[in-house]
Parts: C-alpha cells; structure tokens; sequence
C-alpha cells in the first residue's frame, strides 16, 4: 500500500499536484476554521458567564436583605423557615425559564450553629469544586469557576458555578451556590463546530476535484508529447503533437513540432547521403573489379607460363602476381570499411558455439604458424560457450587476431581460449612476442596503423584487419580489448553477448590482463 | 574440343581474356556484350555452358539467366561484382548453378567450369528409386510413373548424389564437395537454393517435402524406403 503510493508519487505528476495541493489546503483550511472556533466559543462562554454572575448577584442581594429582616426582629435567626425564605428569595434575580440550580450548603465556624442545607434539582454537592468552596469560605465575597454538575438522576454536563458566602449571624453562615449548566450554550457551540467541519471537509473536496481538472488539464499534453517523443525515438518520423489555442501548451506543442520536423530533414538527408555513399560504394565495388579481373587473369597466364618467360621478365610477372593477391585483399577491406561507415553491414546472427569458430580458425591459420615456428594452443574448456552471432564476421575477427599473433608472436606459442558467463562469451588470442607499449594500445585499432613502421608487412596484411574486427565486434554489441607489454606480448580478448541485442552485465568471461590470473 | 561456352559480358578487355584463357584450355568461346541479345546468342550458338555477368547493359543478367532457364537446364556461371546477400540469392534463384565472385583467378574459374561441364561419363548402366521416383542415371532421367521430370544437370546431380545414399545425411558442407566440385568452405546458400528448386520440381508439396528431407542443423538426407 504504502509502496503502491510512493510508486505513484514517483510517476504521477498529476497525483503529485493533488495529493500536495489537498495537503496545504486541509492545513490552510484547518487552520483558519479553528481560529473562527476559538473566537466564536470563547465569547459565547463569556457573554454566558457574565451574565450568569449577574443574575446570581441580584439573587444574593435579595437573600442577604432577607437575611437582614430576620436578624432584625430577634436573635440571630436559624432553623428550616430561615433557609426556605433564602431559597425563594434566591431565585429573584434570575429571569423566567432560566436553566439553573441552587446548592445551599451550611458554611458555619465549628463552634455555630448547625444549619440546615438545601438544594434544588437534586444535584450532587460534588459538583462544587473543594477548592472553590475552600475559597468561598476565607474570601466571602462571590466566585466562580468552570466545573461539571454532577445530577442524582441525569447524565452530569458541563457548566458555571458562582458561589457566595451568606453571614447569617457572628459564627453562622450559609455557602450559596448557583450552577449554570452549558446545555444551550452546548448546543449552539456544537452546531458551529459540526458547520465548520462540514464547511472544511467541502472546501477540501473541492479543492482536490479542482486541482486533479487543472492537473489533467495540464498533465494530458505534456503525457501525450512524451508519447509522441517515444514515437519518434522509434523512428516514426512523421509524427506530430496538435496544437489548439494559442496557450503555453499550445506554444511547446508547436516548438516540438518545429523540432521533430527539423530532426525529421536532418535525418532524412543523411540517410540520403547514407544511400549515395552505399550506392558509391557498390559502383566503385563493380567498376574496380573488372578491369581487376582481366589484370588478374592475365597474369595468371602470364604467371603459370613463366618458365617460357626470360629469366629477366620472369621474376617481373612473379612480383604483378604477389602484388595483385595484396591489392585484391586492400580492395576486399577497404569495400568492408566502407560497408561500416555507410551503416549497410547486416549481421545474420545464428547460435554458435564459440569453440567451434575458435577451432575453425585455428584450423586454417596453421600452416602460416608452422611456417613461423609458432605452435597454437587451444584452451577451448569443455562446455559449450553459445553466443548468437555472425559466424562469417566472428569467424574472420578471430582469424585476423590469430595471424596478428602470428606476425608478432616471433615463432612463439600462441593460445587461444575460449570461456562463457551467464551474459557474455568470449574468445581470446595471446602471444608472446615483442608486446605493445602504452602508445600502440591506444592506436592498435586505427585504420594502416603500424606498431613498428620501419618493419614491413611479411604477412601481407592491409593494416585494416584489426579496425574490421573492431566494426564487426561493435555490430554485434560486443567488446573487442587488448591488453599488451613490451617483452610480454599481447592479448586480445573479444567478448559478445550470448543473446543478440542483449546488454552484457559484469566482466567479461575471461582475464584482460594475464599476468593477473591466479591459475 | 572440350565444349563451347558462351561468354555474355560488356567488358571488352574481360570478354578477351576470358576468351584467351577459355582457348588456352582448349575450349572454344563465343561472344555476346549486350543482354538483350544474349538469348538470341545462346539459341544460336547452343552452347554446352553460359558464362553471365550479372551487370549487363539491354537487359541485367538475372533477366537473361531467367530466360535461359526457360529454356534450358544448361550450366550457367554468373560472374558477379557483389557479395551483398540480396545480389547472390537473387542470382541463384533466377536458376544460375554457381557464381564466382570478381576478381577471380583463371584456374578457380576454369575449375568451376570444368565441374559444371563433368558428365557422368563412367554411364554404367544404374537405375536408382526414390519414393515414387525413377531415376536413370546413365540416360540423365526422371520419372514419375510414365512421366518424365524435367532437371537441370546440377539438379539431377544433387538427387542422384542424395538417391544413392538414402541412409546418410549430406551436411551443406559435404554437398558443395560432391556436386559442385568446391575443395574450400564455400557460400553454404548454394546448397539451399538448389534444394529448393529441386523440390519444386519432384516433391509433390514443396512445403512438406517427402523426398528430400532437411535435417535440422545438420544437412538435408533423402527419404529412406529401407526404414
């Protein structure tokens, strides 16, 4: 639950805008609402309770003149008529209806007179608070506190208690109290208070509906440019946003219009350029081979009848036929380079188990390596190691490290291994001959790069090799690495996802670095 | 003379050379330079093998190669300027038996050309079944019941190569050896190509075909009546 909302709280603009939006506004509303409480109930309660000491002061009044009568005709007076004569003088100030109580309770020095007590309603003496009596008792004049009247046969409320002391004679006195239950004030304080929620509730309703509308309002062009913008990214050029009215909205859905639309020229112009050059390439291709063509076969013929030839003119037609063999191979990669800048190079990705290309390309690179003195290990594992991919372009990556090794490795073993992880599979071809220092491994991937340029080509590469077998590993998503010392050879590690178009996680199956690994 | 062979390309210097190394190998060549008049040529030369440029100008040489399959299952070679995929399988699909890729050596296109122009000449007298099939392999026939079926040479040499063996399976590979006479790993779509021509003409649904089976990752084995 608590996940589901962060989730969308995350996701949802439109949440975001309402579920902040009701925050600050039950907070707003919260706060005013309670002001307009405290100020309309604090002065009901006043107005209320001075009335309610006016009234019980006309009230004393009469009973102290009562009081006064009685002394006057005789000794200090006392007994039931006495307290009688007070309750009904006590009521005098207080207009018709009124809901009240009277306690009159007997407020005697130890050594007075008892008194007999009196009360209306039958409210419990509890509910005058012992402090209040305390202080009635050493002040004398009237108090007043809030307290809860406690009845015999009702539920208590709350309400006011005024009370007074009654001398009656030197060491007799009576303690009057007046309670003043809240039940109308209760009431009308109830009405506003249930009005004021009713009111919050309403206008936080409100708010959150008003503001989920702007925020759809809102929110509903700004998904729908997103949308369109994926669209786009998917190669769907023509779409476009609508546009209506002449608002912000309407102004970003034009300035995305104008964007994809400019987008939309520029790509299709090199898409143009794409297909000139692909269309240049292939022509090129064409018009070089024939001529190419008649040129090899001729010395071909030439070659093959060469012992007929002038000994001086013979070693002539041996060097046309090596160089044609060179240029035949520049011309195969320069068409393959130009394939990969064009964008045209397809790959026609099967399962493959790695060893097998390993093995295949061992098979045919080792006649050269005999011719060399170089003994090729294959370290290939038992377990299959399959990666979907080109067998052709993996087939000829491998073979081109492996006669890289061969040219390099100074008549020395060279090995390959082969090894798989749950992502990735990978090959890798490492020699022991002069090495790379720290300047050929950053340029051992350019295009007629040469590691030592005073020595020459033997193998006869074109110096394109290693720059197809970095095209080709990036047309499969894949890593091409190398990894090299003066002295200590070099190591080239190739590495490709085991399902086409698959990111590869973690590190590659096996070691970069050799000097490295444990075993 | 070991055959006549008629070379349909634009290239003038080409056309020569080929000329003079087709001689130099005691065949005798003719010449065509426009495709619009290469059928014109062939029905007038009746050569024993055509040798195509794809890129032809009158008409293109996957057109031509059509129309000469039309008539005729003679070998045809297509020398071709592209790899690209597309370009090779449309050239195999309009019925060319092999190509060879420019530039190319003299004696890996006299090579090609020999193997195409190999007859069985050792005809003993062999008569080989395959489903309801009969096939004559000294009087290069197929029938069915009392029809015959008509096949390129390179058709008839890829069944008879499969019919002999009914209990093995050809991987690509091993056929490109046996029929088209390759010593080297060659272009593996070769095989496939053929095959599917092959089947449109003696399956009875080339869709489920019940003579010339595929092999899932293997090759393909024709069908086994001993099982």
């Amino acid at each position: 639950m608590f996940s589901a909302l962060t989730r969308r709280w995350r996701r949802s603009l439109a949440f975001r805008v309402v579920a902040t939006t009701l925050l600050a506004g039950t907070a707003l509303v919260g706060v005013s609402l309670g002001f307009l409480l405290v100020r309309v109930t604090n002065g009901l309660v006043d107005a209320n309770t001075s009335r309610s000491i006016a009234e019980a002061n006309v009230g004393l009044a009469s009973a102290q003149q009562v009081v006064l009568q009685a002394s006057e005709s005789g000794p200090p007076p006392a007994g039931e008529g006495l307290a009688d004569s007070i309750m009904n003088s006590l009521v005098s100030g207080i207009e018709q209806g009124a809901d009240f109580e009277i306690l009159l309770l007997d407020g005697s020095a130890p050594s007075g007179t008892e008194l007999p007590e009196r009360g209306t309603n039958l409210v419990e003496v509890s509910s005058v608070p012992p402090d209040l009596r305390s202080q009635v008792q050493s002040e004398g004049r009237e108090v007043w506190t809030y307290t809860t009247i406690e009845y015999v046969d009702q539920p208590s409320q709350p309400g006011l208690v005024v009370g007074a002391l009654l001398t009656i004679g030197t060491d007799t006195a009576y303690e009057v109290y007046y309670l003043f239950p809240y039940g109308q004030l209760q009431g009308t304080l109830d009405l506003v208070r249930s009005t004021a929620w009713i009111t919050g509730v309403l206008l936080v309703g409100l708010l959150g509906l008003l503001m989920s509308l702007i925020a759809r309002h809102i929110v509903l062009p700004v998904r729908q440019a997103a949308r369109t913008a994926e669209l786009l990214r998917a190669g769907h050029l023509e779409q476009r946003l609508p546009v209506r009215g002449e608002d912000d909205l309407a102004a970003l859905a034009s300035a995305f219009n104008d964007m994809a639309g400019s987008l939309q020229t520029q790509i299709r112009q090199l898409e143009d350029l794409s297909r000139l050059q692909q269309r240049f390439v292939s022509d090129v291709s064409h018009e070089l081979r024939t001529p190419l063509t008649t040129i090899r076969m001729a010395s071909d013929v030439l070659y093959e009848r060469r012992e007929e030839i002038p000994p001086g003119l013979r070693r002539t037609s041996e060097l046309l036929n090596d160089q044609l063999d060179r240029f035949e191979l520049l011309l195969v990669d320069l068409l393959e380079i130009s394939r990969f800048d064009a964008g045209a190079a397809q790959l026609e990705t099967e399962p493959v188990d790695l060893r097998d290309v390993a093995r295949d390309a061992v098979a045919a690179a080792r006649p050269l390596a005999q011719s060399r003195g170089s003994r090729i290990v294959e370290m290939l594992g038992d377990r299959p190691c399959m990666a979907d991919c080109d067998r052709r372009r993996i087939e000829r990556i491998v073979r081109n490290l492996l006669s890289n090794a061969i040219e390099h490795g100074e008549g020395k073993a060279i090995q390959v291994r082969v090894a798989a992880n749950t992502t990735s599979a990978a090959i890798s071809v490492r020699d022991f001959g002069r090495g790379l220092d720290d300047e050929d491994l950053e340029h051992v991937f350019d295009r007629f790069w040469r590691a030592d340029p005073s020595r020459a080509r033997n193998l006869g590469g074109t110096g394109l090799g290693l720059s197809i077998a970095m095209e080709d590993t990036r047309l499969h998503g894949g890593r091409l690495a190398v990894w090299g010392r003066p002295g200590e050879g070099a190591l080239f590690r190739l590495t490709l996802p085991r399902v086409a178009g698959q990111e590869m996680s973690g590190p590659s199956a096996l070691p970069l670095d050799p000097t490295r690994v444990s075993v | 003379m070991k055959g006549r062979v008629l070379v349909v390309d634009d290239d003038p210097a080409l056309s020569e050379m080929l000329g003079i190394v087709l001689q130099a190998d005691g065949f005798e060549p003719f010449f065509v330079a426009d495709g619009a008049r290469a059928l014109e040529a062939f029905r007038h030369t009746r050569p024993d093998l055509v040798l195509l440029d794809v890129m032809l100008p009158g008409k293109d040489g996957i057109e031509v190669c059509r129309s000469i399959r039309a008539e005729s299952g003679i070998p045809i070679v297509m020398l071709t300027a592209k790899t690209d995929t597309v370009d090779v399988v449309l050239g195999l699909e309009s019925g060319a038996d092999d190509y060879v890729v420019k530039p190319f050596k003299a004696k890996e296109l006299i090579a090609r050309i020999r193997t195409r122009l190999r007859r069985v000449d050792e005809a003993k007298p062999e008569v080989l079944r395959l489903g309801d099939l009969t096939i004559d392999v000294a009087g290069h026939s197929v029938r069915r019941d009392s029809q015959t079926i008509d096949l390129t040479p390179l058709e008839f040499d890829l069944l008879v190569c499969l019919a002999r063996k009914p209990w093995q399976v050809f991987s690509r590979e091993v056929l490109l050896q046996e029929v088209w006479g390759y010593r080297h790993p060659a272009d593996t779509r070769l095989v496939n190509v053929h095959v599917q021509r092959l089947r449109s003409k003696i399956e009875h649904d080339p869709e489920n075909p019940e003579l010339v089976l595929t092999v899932r990752g293997v090759g393909y084995k024709a069908r086994d009546d001993s099982d």
